[in-house]
């Protein structure tokens, strides 16, 4: 698996490869079953038995293939990933019978690296359809509890100063597949890839309302797209007041149109159907509107037939992308666990690993963007000897939160509860090398 | 000393400057009673944008079979999408079945929602007194009301719903 070989690096020398060997360092076991210490597989480099295998003579034909023999294409004027790539794809395509865009997509997440995830992979939920929005003609209203009720044009907000941030946006639907009574065998992306990460950039909703003047009695606001289900929630006033953006840019250009061109409410670290895409009005009012999908989607049945309404942040989560469903080890050697975690509630503080299925834990090494309400990504070193285990991550975030097991979260879970999942995953590597989705 | 010219200058000034907000682009522009009135499309749970009309559950079940039954089944019983009637007391059951009347606890909100959102390929197509009908439809459907029932901006936000007192709220402004 070519994500296993990235610290292997190779020189052309005189006719012949050879690999460049680091310094070998020992590595220590750091818990069961072969996890080794935290960053010492950085530290090492390349294993012996790689090295060794690149010291063999290679065909001349080796030495200027195809490519190299004539000048390729030349310049485009939008890039695509390449042909090879063509594989990674939004997975889990699905929409409610009798409609086309009325469904979700997910992001493939065992085939994406770091924090960032591709606008064009970034997930889907959908409630009638991608709307296609003339910008020239689209505007905001502001309105309800303010002294001043504003329209704003899409040409008057990209004079606003704004503001950028590399967050995540988590359906609180994601993972939900997971509550089945057999472990569904799906990929990481199917099973989780309702969350991605993305730059978001925008003006701060607080600024616009400020503008407006809101009045004392304001407390909520209900926030309204311009789609055809012209999808609405109630948003606390509190929150639009601290971290919420009009996000205008995802990754540095203007937002998809699946990500609500040409203008959508972020919020950071709230369960993603209130970032209300397709952003057209701003309802500020005293009380919440109680909107179908506010009370009679995402609310939260108890045990006892009572419901919660308005459980907004993500909860602290994480998940081990690589070795996944569908990433087969090839043969015992060292591996790279690598995986995400977030929180909706700030930083994650740590994340730990287990290959025993939970005996033993070690904490895994964050990526230097460690980040408040972000992907977080984590790895870890892992001699797999080849035989089986059962891979776990527990994450850990800045307020103390940490990430449940299934058997925790589904103990005082009612029977019609779908929402805010976030135990823990088990991938279970057999001894030929396949990865399974288990319940531990 | 202060001529009614120079007080009226000063009086200007303080309204400007209570009225925008400093240090801010301020380049919206003033929205008119007719262009919110044209946006709006919220029901709050007191009743508030609930347009004038009326309709009864006798209208409802006409447009019903005409516009929801190929989706939602006869009597809401659900087909290719939601179940819209029954499920009364199955909430805390091992199969709860949550429909408009087994769970949601306003009944504004089936005004907002329709008007908003249905029919799925068709939104926006209906008129007031047709929503109103369809809602006193829905929810004599599910036990709610009678079948005399008339649904108006006065009558529907004092529809008591079943499951109505059993929300908490997980998160207080």
């Amino acid at each position: 698996m070519s994500d296993h070989d990235s610290t292997v690096t190779q020189e052309h020398s005189g006719g012949k490869l050879r690999a460049r060997i680091t310094e070998p360092v020992e590595l220590l076991p750091a818990a069961g079953n072969g996890l080794l210490g935290r960053r010492s597989f950085i530290k090492a480099g390349l294993g012996a038995a790689g090295g060794i295998g690149l010291m063999q003579a290679v065909p001349a034909s080796a030495a200027r293939p195809g490519h190299m023999r004539s000048p390729g294409p030349g310049m485009s004027e939008y890039g695509s990933p390449a042909p090879a790539e063509a594989n990674v794809k939004r997975i889990g395509i699905g929409s409610q019978r009798g409609t086309t865009g009325s469904g979700a997509s997910r992001s493939p997440l065992e085939h994406l690296h770091g924090i960032v995830t591709p606008s064009g992979l970034h997930f889907e939920r959908h409630h009638a359809g991608v709307p296609e929005i003339d910008p020239a003609s689209h505007n905001i209203l502001i309105h309800g509890l303010v002294k001043r009720p504003l329209l704003f044009s899409m040409d008057a907000l990209a004079r606003y100063p704004t503001v950028s941030r590399l967050q995540f946006l988590e359906c609180s639907g994601n993972s939900g597949t997971l509550l089945a009574a057999e472990p569904p065998q799906l990929s990481c992306g199917e099973l989780h890839g309702l969350v991605s990460g993305s730059e978001w950039g925008g003006v701060p909703l607080a600024v616009l309302l400020d503008e407006a003047g809101v009045l004392p009695s304001a407390r909520w606001l209900v926030a309204e797209g311009a789609d055809a289900a012209v999808m609405s929630r109630s948003v606390p006033l509190a929150k639009a007041m601290d971290d919420a953006l009009v996000a205008l840019y995802q990754n540095g250009e203007r937002l998809r149109p699946e990500n609500g061109y040409p203008a959508r409410l972020f919020l950071p670290g709230w369960e993603g159907n209130m970032s209300v895409k397709w952003l057209r009005r701003i309802y500020v009012t005293a009380q919440p509107a109680m909107t179908k999908d506010e009370t009679s989607k995402y609310s939260d049945l108890q045990p006892d037939g009572s419901s919660l309404l308005f459980t907004f942040p993500m909860a602290v989560k994480s998940v081990i992308t690589s070795p996944s469903p569908g990433l087969a080890m090839q043969g015992p050697g060292l591996y790279q666990i690598s995986g995400i975690a977030w929180s909706g509630s700030g930083r994650i503080r740590r994340v730990d690993v287990s290959a025993d299925g939970g005996k033993s834990w070690v904490q895994a090494a964050l990526d230097d963007l460690v980040l408040p309400k972000s992907l977080t990504r984590f790895t870890s070193a892992w001699r797999w000897d080849g035989s089986p285990g059962v891979l776990l991550s527990r994450a850990v975030d800045e307020t103390g939160a940490v990430q449940p097991t299934r058997e925790s979260l589904m103990s005082n879970r009612a029977a019609g509860a779908f929402y805010h999942y976030n135990a823990i995953q088990a991938w279970r590597v057999g001894e030929a090398g396949e990865v399974n989705n288990v319940y531990v | 000393m202060f001529t009614s010219k120079t007080v009226g200058l000063s009086l200007a000034i303080t309204f400007a400057t209570f009225v925008y907000a400093a240090e801010s682009p301020n380049l919206g522009t003033l929205a008119s009673a007719a262009e919110i009135a044209a946006y709006d499309l919220t029901v709050m749970p007191d009743g508030t944008g609930l347009p004038v009309g009326s309709g009864s559950v006798a209208q409802g079940v006409r447009l019903y079979t005409e516009q929801c039954l190929a989706c939602h089944g006869t009597e809401g019983e659900g087909g290719l999408n939601d179940r819209l009637a029954g499920g009364h007391g199955s909430l805390a059951t091992p199969a709860p079945v949550k429909t408009i009347g087994s769970f949601w606890p306003y009944a504004t909100t089936l005004f907002d929602y329709i008007r908003r959102a249905m029919p799925y390929t068709e939104p926006g197509s209906l008129s007031s007194d047709e929503i109103y009908s369809l809602t006193a439809y829905l929810l004599y459907i599910n036990g709610v009301v009678d079948d005399e029932a008339v649904m108006d901006a006065r009558v529907l936000p004092e529809v008591v719903m079943p499951n109505g007192d059993n929300f908490v709220w997980a998160y207080e402004p």
